[in-house]
C-alpha cells in the first residue's frame, strides 16, 4: 500500500475519498436490497468493490470538470457529487428522480455535475467525453474530461475511434479503465488476447499506467498526475485499474456460477478497498475505527432518509410526461 | 419573396451551403465544423472550401475517419454549450454512426430527464445519379424519422437550403441537414445574409386542382417537369415539398388532399419501409373520407442503389415516372 504517499496526501482528502466509496458502498448495498424485493424495478448493475476506481477518479477532478460513464454508473455519479434522494427516486422510477423516472438506473445522470450520463450501450459514453473535452479545449476553460468504462468497451469500436480522435486532437482528457476482468459474464482472457489494458494506449500515442484498482490512494495518485498532464495542455492519458466486480454484471447475486468460481471472488472480496483503506487509515492513526463507523452510520441514515423520499414520491403521469422532453423547444 | 428578376442573385446550392456555414461561422464563436475532409481539403464536394482557411484548424476541423466518433464529438461537444456541426460526408455513413445519432444524440435529453440541450447539426449529402452506386448514393431518410428525438432536413433547392440550414443550427435538437449530392451544381435565388425557414414547414411549390404530388429533395424539381407535361394533357397537379421530414407538416399534406382527393408521393428511397408508407398511413387516417383513389407512391425499386448508368437511371424515379404515377391516381377511383 501507498503509506508513503499517503504521508503527502492532506487528511481532508484522505476523508473525502473515503467518504465517496462508503456513500458509494451503502448505496449501491441498499439498491441491491430493494432491486431483491422488487421495490426497483428493471435491471441493476451494481458497482460495489470497484469504488476505489469512481472515488480515486473524481476526487482528482475539479466540482466543473466532466465525466462520462456506463452501465455500472452509480458509483460515478455519486463520486461526481450525486445526490441520494434523486438517484433512489431515480432507481424507483419516480417524478423526483434525476432524470423524472425517465432514464432509470442505466441512463443515470446530472449535467450540472459534469457527470454526462450512465450509458446502456457499451463504450459508447467514450466519444460523448471526446466532445465534452473539445469543448474544453475549444474555451480554453482549464477543464478536463475523465471517461470511465471498462475492459470490455475497449473491444468496441466506437472507444477505439474516440480514443484515436482525442490523442489526434491533443484533448484535455483521461481515460480510465476499471477492468474488472470481466465483461459482462465472459472473462477477459477469453476475449483479449493481451492482459493489460493499458498496453493499448501506446497504440494512439498515449502514456498508459497500470494501478491497483483496490487501493484508493494509488488511483487517487495516478488520476492526479494524468487530470494535471490534462489540464497542462500535455494531451490524454490512460490510467488501468485492475479491479473487480463482487456481484454478477446485473443483479444482487455473484456466487455459484459457471463464469468465475466462488474462489475467485472471496479472493478479491478480501481486498475490498474499503476495508483495505480504513486498516490503513486506522493503522496510520488518521481515522479511528470507530470515526469510521460513525460515517458509515450518519451515511446509512441519508440513504434510510432517501428510501423514503423516493418511495412517498409521485410516479411520473403517463398523461402529462410521456410526450415532455423529446425535444427542447424554441425560447 | 418579393424579389424582381434584377434583384435576383443566382448561386449555386453548394456554394449557398458554404456561404451559409461561413456567415453562421461569422455571427456565433460557439458554432464549429468538424468532419472528414472538411479542413485543409474544402470536402470531397468543395462544400466547405475556404472555411479552414479563414477561420483555422479550431473551428473548421479535420477528424480521423471515424463516424462514430465524429457524431460522439458534436454530442459531447453540444452537451456542454457549443453548437457543433458535424459532417458525415455520405448519408450511408448514418449507418456507421447510428449508435451515436438514434442511442445517444436523440435520447440524451429524454433519458435525462429534460436536462440536456442538444444544438447539433449533422450535415450529409443523399442521393443517387453520380455513379456512386450502393454504398455512396442512398437515401436513409426513413431510418432517421423513425427515432424520436432528431429533426430530418432535405432541401429541395438553393433557397431553401440556406434558410433551413440556418434554422438547423440555431435549432437547440439534433438536426440531421441532408444534401442531394446530384443537385450541388443546380442554381436558384440566394439572399445575401442569413434568414430562417421554420422546420416543420411545407412549401406548396405549385397549386393545382386534379392531384397533390408530395415529393422530397431532388424529386421535387422533377415534379415540376412532370407537371408541364401534364399540363400539357390538361391535368393540374400541386406539388408539396415538405422540406422537413421531421416534424412532418401533415396539415399542409391533409388540407391539400381535401382539396384534390389525389395523391401521389415521390421519394428516391425505395418504396418498402419508405417515408411514402408513413405519409400514406397518415393520410389515410385524417382524410381517408376525402380520397377518391388509393394512395400512391412513386419510388426506387426494392435493390441496392446500382453502378451501371443504364440501371441507375432506370432506378430513380423522374419526371416521366412521377408523370405516369399521377395519369395512374386520376385513372383510379375508389
Amino acid at each position: 500500500m501507498a503509506t508513503k504517499e499517503q504521508t503527502k496526501i492532506s487528511k481532508e482528502v484522505l476523508f473525502d475519498l473515503h467518504r465517496r466509496m462508503v456513500r458509494i458502498r451503502l448505496l449501491e448495498e441498499a439498491a441491491g436490497q430493494l432491486a431483491s424485493e422488487a421495490r426497483i424495478p428493471g435491471f441493476i448493475h451494481l458497482y460495489v468493490g470497484e469504488e476505489a476506481v469512481a472515488a480515486g477518479g473524481c476526487v482528482a477532478l475539479k466540482d466543473e470538470d466532466q465525466i462520462s460513464s456506463t452501465h455500472r454508473g452509480h458509483g460515478h455519479l455519486v463520486a461526481k457529487g450525486g445526490e441520494f434522494k434523486p438517484m433512489m427516486a431515480e432507481f424507483m422510477g419516480k417524478a423526483t428522480g434525476y432524470c423524472k423516472g425517465k432514464g432509470g438506473s442505466m441512463h443515470i445522470s446530472d449535467l450540472d455535475l459534469g457527470m454526462l450520463g450512465a450509458n446502456g450501450i457499451v463504450g459508447a459514453g467514450v466519444p460523448i467525453a471526446v466532445g465534452a473535452a473539445f469543448a474544453n479545449k475549444y474555451k480554453n476553460n482549464g477543464l478536463v474530461t475523465m471517461a470511465f468504462f471498462g475492459d470490455g468497451s475497449t473491444n468496441i469500436g466506437a472507444f477505439h475511434e474516440a480514443a484515436n480522435m482525442a490523442c489526434a486532437l491533443h484533448l484535455p482528457i483521461v481515460f480510465m479503465c476499471e477492468n474488472n476482468e470481466y465483461a459482462e459474464y465472459t472473462a477477459r482472457e477469453r476475449v483479449m488476447a493481451i492482459t493489460d489494458v493499458a498496453d493499448r494506449a501506446a497504440a494512439y500515442g498515449m502514456p498508459g499506467v497500470i494501478v491497483d484498482g483496490m487501493d484508493v490512494v494509488a488511483v487517487y495518485e495516478a488520476a492526479r498526475v494524468a487530470v494535471a498532464r490534462a489540464r497542462n495542455g500535455e494531451g490524454p492519458s490512460m490510467i488501468e485499474c485492475k479491479t473487480y466486480r463482487f456481484y454478477d454484471h446485473a443483479g444482487v447475486s455473484g456466487l455459484g456460477r459457471t463464469y468465475r468460481s466462488d474462489e475467485e471472488v472471496q479472493e478479491w472480496m478480501d481486498r475490498d478497498p474499503i476495508k483495505l483503506f480504513e486498516a490503513q487509515l486506522a493503522k496510520a492513526k488518521v481515522m479511528s475505527e470507530e470515526e469510521a463507523k460513525e460515517i458509515h452510520a450518519g451515511i446509512q441514515a441519508e440513504i434510510d432518509e432517501a428510501i423514503e423520499f423516493a418511495e412517498n414520491s409521485p410516479l411520473p403521469d403517463p398523461e402529462a410526461d410521456m410526450l415532455t422532453d423529446v425535444y427542447t423547444e424554441a425560447s | 419573396m418579393a424579389v424582381t428578376e434584377t434583384e435576383q442573385r443566382i448561386i449555386r446550392y453548394n456554394d449557398a451551403f458554404n456561404e451559409t456555414l461561413a456567415e453562421l461561422l461569422r455571427e456565433d464563436p460557439d458554432i464549429f465544423i468538424a468532419g472528414e475532409d472538411v479542413g485543409r481539403y474544402g470536402g470531397v464536394f468543395q462544400s466547405f472550401a475556404g472555411l479552414n482557411a479563414e477561420f483555422g484548424d479550431e473551428r473548421v476541423v479535420d477528424t480521423p475517419i471515424a463516424e462514430q466518433a465524429i457524431i460522439g464529438l458534436g454530442i459531447g461537444a453540444a452537451a456542454v454549450g457549443l453548437r457543433p456541426i458535424v459532417d458525415l460526408m455520405f448519408m450511408d455513413f448514418v449507418m456507421v454512426s447510428m449508435d451515436q445519432i438514434a442511442n445517444q444524440a436523440a435520447k440524451m435529453k429524454y433519458m435525462f430527464g429534460g436536462k440536456a440541450k442538444l444544438p447539433l447539426t449533422i450535415t450529409t449529402t443523399g442521393g443517387a445519379g453520380l455513379g456512386a452506386a450502393a454504398q455512396h448514393s442512398q437515401s436513409l431518410e426513413a431510418w432517421l424519422i423513425h427515432v424520436p428525438g432528431l429533426k430530418v432536413v432535405y432541401p429541395s433547392n438553393p433557397y431553401d437550403l440556406k434558410g433551413l440550414l440556418v434554422s438547423c443550427v440555431r435549432d437547440d435538437n439534433p438536426t440531421i441537414f441532408t444534401l442531394h449530392k446530384a443537385m450541388l451544381g443546380s442554381k436558384g435565388h440566394v439572399p445575401e445574409g442569413l434568414y430562417e425557414i421554420p422546420l416543420g414547414e411545407a412549401n406548396i411549390v405549385r397549386e393545382g386542382s386534379d392531384a397533390t404530388v408530395i415529393a422530397i429533395g431532388k424529386m421535387v424539381p422533377e415534379a415540376e417537369k412532370a407537371a408541364a407535361t401534364l399540363a400539357e394533357e390538361g391535368i393540374d397537379i400541386e406539388i408539396i415539398d415538405p422540406r422537413t421530414l421531421l416534424p412532418f407538416d401533415m396539415d399542409t399534406v391533409i388540407q391539400s388532399a381535401k382539396k384534390t382527393n389525389r395523391i401521389v408521393i415521390v421519394h428516391e428511397a425505395v418504396k418498402n419501409g419508405g417515408i411514402g408508407a408513413e405519409i400514406s398511413a397518415q393520410i389515410q387516417e385524417q382524410a381517408f373520407d376525402y380520397l377518391d383513389a388509393p394512395v400512391t407512391r412513386v419510388a426506387a425499386p426494392f435493390a441496392p442503389v446500382p453502378f451501371s448508368p443504364a440501371l441507375e437511371q432506370a432506378y430513380v424515379p423522374n419526371a416521366e415516372s412521377i408523370a405516369k404515377g399521377v395519369r395512374d391516381v386520376l385513372h383510379r377511383n375508389i
